[in-house]
C-alpha cells in the first residue's frame, strides 16, 4: 500500500498489506495473519523442492541486479561438506530507495520467515542480516522480532544474527558486505570465486535482498503459478514490486504494483501527480545508479526489468526519483556524482579518480568556469569508468552523467555559456 | 602507549560490556568478525573511539592497532574525535536536495549554534554534519539526531526539534 498514504485501488498489496499496522509487528499479531505458515510448510519439503518452487515462480532479485532467485539458490553445493551461510542485504543505501526499511519496520517477521525458508533451501545453519548503521529503528524492531521468534521456537535449530553496518554504501555490494561481516574494510572482492563457492568466511554463501526474501513465503503458500500469473507485460518479470517514490510528487511513499505497471500511472495517479503548477521533467526509475529518463521516456515506460531496458534504463532497486521543471539537472547530477565520489572504496583507479574528477568538473561547470570541451571530457571519463572495475559503483556514477548530458545538454551549456547564474558549490 | 599519557586508561571491556562482547563472539566463527560490533560498543560507552580504545579492541580480538584503525577509518559512522552531546546527521543527497535539504542544514547550523558543518557548538552541545542518502528519501528531509531518526524535517520544524534536545 502507498505507505504512508492510503492504499490505492490499482495497487496489489502483498508485501505492504500490513504497513502502518503495529499489531502485525508482534509475533502474535503476525501468526494471527497467517505468519510462519509457509515456514511450517517449507520444513516438510526437501531443500531442492523449495528452490524449484521459487525458480518456477520467476522471482528475481529485488536488490538491483534482478538475478533469478531460485537459480541463485541452486548454485549452492547440493552435497554439504562445509557450513553454508545466508546473508540478508538490508544495507539499503541506494539514493531513492526506502522499501526494505518499511518491510523491516512493519513486517519484521515476514523477513525472518523468508530468511528461514531460504536458509532451508540452501542448507544454511547461520544467517546474517546486515542492516545499515543509520537504520536505528528498523534494527531495534528486527531485534525484538528475532527475540520473539526465538522464544516461540520457530527458528528450528537455525541461527539468525543481526549485523550492524557503520556508514558505507559500498557494503551493499554483496562481496563488500561479506568482508564487512568478517570484520574487514568493505572492499568488494574480485569474482570469481563466486559467493556460492567461496563466500563469507570462505564458505558457500547466498546473498539476498530483504524484499526478495519477504516475497518467498507468499510464493510457497500460494504457489508458483499464482505468483507467475502476476505480470502485466513481460512474462520474465513476475510478481509484485515495491516502488519507493520520492522527489517532486505530491504523495511520495512506497507503492506496491504488479510487474509491468505503467510508470505514468504510478506518478500521476498513485502518487497524486506533480505539485500544483509543475510539470514532470525527468525520472530515475531504479535508484540513482540507473540512467535518467526524460519526460517522454518516463511516460512510456513500463515498470519491469524488460520495460526499463527498452527505455535505455534499468529497474534496479525500484527507487523512483522524480524531478519536476523546477529541478536544476546539472546541480543534481553533480550531487549524485559527489555521492559516488564519497562512497567509492578507492580500490580501483577508474572509480577512485573518476568519481572525484567527474564531481570536480561538474562543480566547475556550475561555478561558470566550464568549457564546452568539458562535456566531451565527462563523457570520455564516464566511458573509462564503465565496465572496468571490480564492482559497478563506478559504472553507477557514469550512468546519470552520460544520460544527463545526452538528455539535458542545454542545461549544461547554459552554465558554460554564462546564460545561467553560476552556483557556488559548498 | 604514548609517553605523555598521564591518566590511567580505563578499559571499555569490563563487566557488562565484556559480557556483551562475549555473547557477540558466539555469533561468528572468527574473533575478527566481532570487530564492527566491538567498535559500536566502544562508541556507545565513550561517545567516540580513541587511539587507545583501538589498541584495547585489538588486544581483545587479537588484531593489531593498525588493522583496527584501518577498519575504523573506512566506516563513516565511527567517530575518531569527540563530537557534541547531540550529533545531527542530515541527508542532502539529490532526492532530499530537491526537496529543500540544504535549507534544513542552514536552519540547523543557525539554531544549534554549531555554525559550521562538522564543528561543535561553543557549548559542546551540537555537531551537525551532512550525510549521504539515509534510506528514507520519501520522507524528505530525514535527520538523525543521535539514535533518533526524525522524518520530514523542514526549516520551520528545526527550532522545535532543537528545543527538544536542549
Ligand atoms: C555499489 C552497490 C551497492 C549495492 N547496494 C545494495 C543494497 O543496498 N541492497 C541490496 O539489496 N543490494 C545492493 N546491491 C546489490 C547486491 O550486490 C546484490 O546483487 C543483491 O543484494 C542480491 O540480492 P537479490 O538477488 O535478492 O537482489 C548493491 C550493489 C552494488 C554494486
Ligand atoms: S536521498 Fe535523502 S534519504 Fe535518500
Amino acid at each position: 500500500m502507498g505507505y504512508p498514504h492510503k492504499p490505492h485501488a490499482k495497487e496489489t498489496a502483498l508485501l505492504s498489506k500490513h504497513f502502518g499496522d503495529p499489531d502485525a509487528r508482534t509475533y502474535k499479531g503476525w501468526a494471527k495473519r497467517g505468519g510462519y505458515e509457509a515456514w511450517k510448510q517449507a520444513q516438510t519439503m526437501a531443500p531442492a523442492a523449495i528452490t524449484d518452487v521459487v525458480k518456477e515462480s520467476g522471482l528475481r532479485g529485488r536488490g538491483g541486479a534482478g538475478f533469478p532467485t531460485g537459480l541463485k539458490w541452486s548454485f549452492m553445493p547440493k552435497e554439504k561438506k562445509k557450513p553454508h551461510y545466508l546473508c540478508v542485504n538490508a544495507d539499503e543505501s541506494e539514493p531513492g530507495t526506502f522499501k526494505d526499511r518499511e518491510i523491516m519496520r512493519w513486517t519484521p517477521h515476514a523477513l525472518l520467515e523468508g530468511t528461514l525458508i531460504a536458509m532451508r533451501a540452501i542448507q544454511a545453519e547461520v544467517g546474517y542480516i546486515y542492516i545499515r548503521g543509520e537504520f536505528t529503528e528498523p534494527y531495534a524492531i528486527m531485534e525484538q522480532a528475532l527475540a520473539e521468534a526465538t522464544k516461540a521456537g520457530v527458528l528450528g535449530g537455525h541461527k539468525i544474527h543481526l549485523h550492524r553496518g557503520a556508514g558505507a554504501y559500498i557494503c551493499g555490494e554483496e562481496t563488500a558486505m561479506m568482508n564487512s561481516i568478517e570484520g574487514k574494510r568493505g572492499n568488494p572482492r574480485i569474482k570469481p570465486p563466486f559467493p556460492a563457492a567461496f563466500g563469507v568466511f570462505g564458505m558457500p554463501t547466498t546473498i539476498n535482498n530483504v524484499e526478495t526474501l519477504a516475497a518467498v513465503p507468499h510464493i510457497l503458500r500460494q504457489g508458483a503459478a499464482w505468483y507467475k500469473a502476476m505480470s502485466l507485460s513481460n512474462p520474465k518479470s513476475t510478481g509484485t514490486k515495491l516502488f519507493s517514490v520520492c522527489g517532486h510528487v505530491r504523495l511520495p511513499g512506497n507503492y506496491e504494483v504488479t510487474m509491468g505497471f505503467p510508470l505514468k500511472d504510478l506518478l500521476h495517479e498513485l502518487c497524486g501527480g506533480m505539485r500544483p503548477g509543475r510539470t514532470l521533467k525527468a525520472c530515475i526509475p531504479g535508484g540513482s545508479s540507473v540512467p535518467i529518463l526524460n519526460r517522454e521516456e518516463s511516460e512510456g515506460c513500463l515498470l519491469d526489468y524488460e520495460g526499463c531496458v527498452e527505455k535505455g534504463t534499468m529497474l534496479g532497486s525500484g527507487g523512483v526519483i522524480v524531478f519536476d521543471d523546477s529541478a536544476d539537472m546539472v546541480y543534481q547530477i553533480m550531487r549524485l556524482a559527489r555521492f559516488y565520489a564519497h562512497e567509492s572504496c578507492a580500490q580501483c583507479t577508474q572509480c577512485r579518480e573518476g568519481t572525484a574528477w567527474t564531481t570536480k568538473i561538474l562543480e566547475r561547470i556550475l561555478a561558470g568556469q566550464g568549457k564546452m570541451a568539458d562535456l566531451d571530457l565527462l563523457l570520455d571519463l564516464s566511458d573509462n569508468m564503465t565496465g572496468k572495475t571490480i564492482c559497478v559503483l563506478s559504472d553507477s556514477c557514469a550512468a546519470p552523467v552520460v544520460s544527463g548530458i545526452k538528455k539535458f545538454r542545454t542545461e549544461f551549456e547554459d552554465y558554460i555559456a554564462g546564460r545561467k547564474q553560476p552556483v557556488m558549490v559548498a | 602507549m604514548s609517553a605523555v599519557e598521564t591518566q590511567e586508561y580505563a578499559p571499555v571491556f569490563t563487566g557488562k560490556t565484556l559480557e556483551r562482547l562475549q555473547e557477540i563472539l558466539t555469533r561468528y566463527p572468527t574473533k575478527q568478525a566481532a570487530l564492527l560490533p566491538a567498535l559500536w560498543l566502544v562508541q556507545g560507552e565513550r561517545g567516540w573511539i580513541s587511539d587507545r580504545n583501538m589498541v584495547e579492541v585489538g588486544e581483545v580480538l587479537g588484531l593489531t592497532p593498525a588493522y583496527v584503525k584501518g577498519v575504523v577509518t573506512f566506516y563513516t559512522m565511527y567517530h575518531q574525535h569527540p563530537v557534541g552531546a547531540n550529533f545531527v546527521q542530515v541527508c542532502t543527497t539529490s532526492p532530499c536536495n530537491i526537496c529543500g535539504a540544504e535549507d534544513v542544514v542552514k536552519a540547523l547550523l543557525a539554531h544549534t549554534g554549531a555554525k559550521e558543518l562538522g564543528a561543535t557548538s561553543p557549548d559542546g552541545q551540537w555537531t551537525v554534519i551532512e550525510v549521504e542518502c539515509l534510506g528514507a528519501c520519501g520522507f524528505a528531509t530525514p535527520v538523525l539526531v543521535n539514535d533518533d531518526f526524525v522524518e520530514s524535517v523542514t526549516p520551520e520544524r528545526v527550532p522545535e526539534l532543537v528545543r527538544k534536545y536542549k
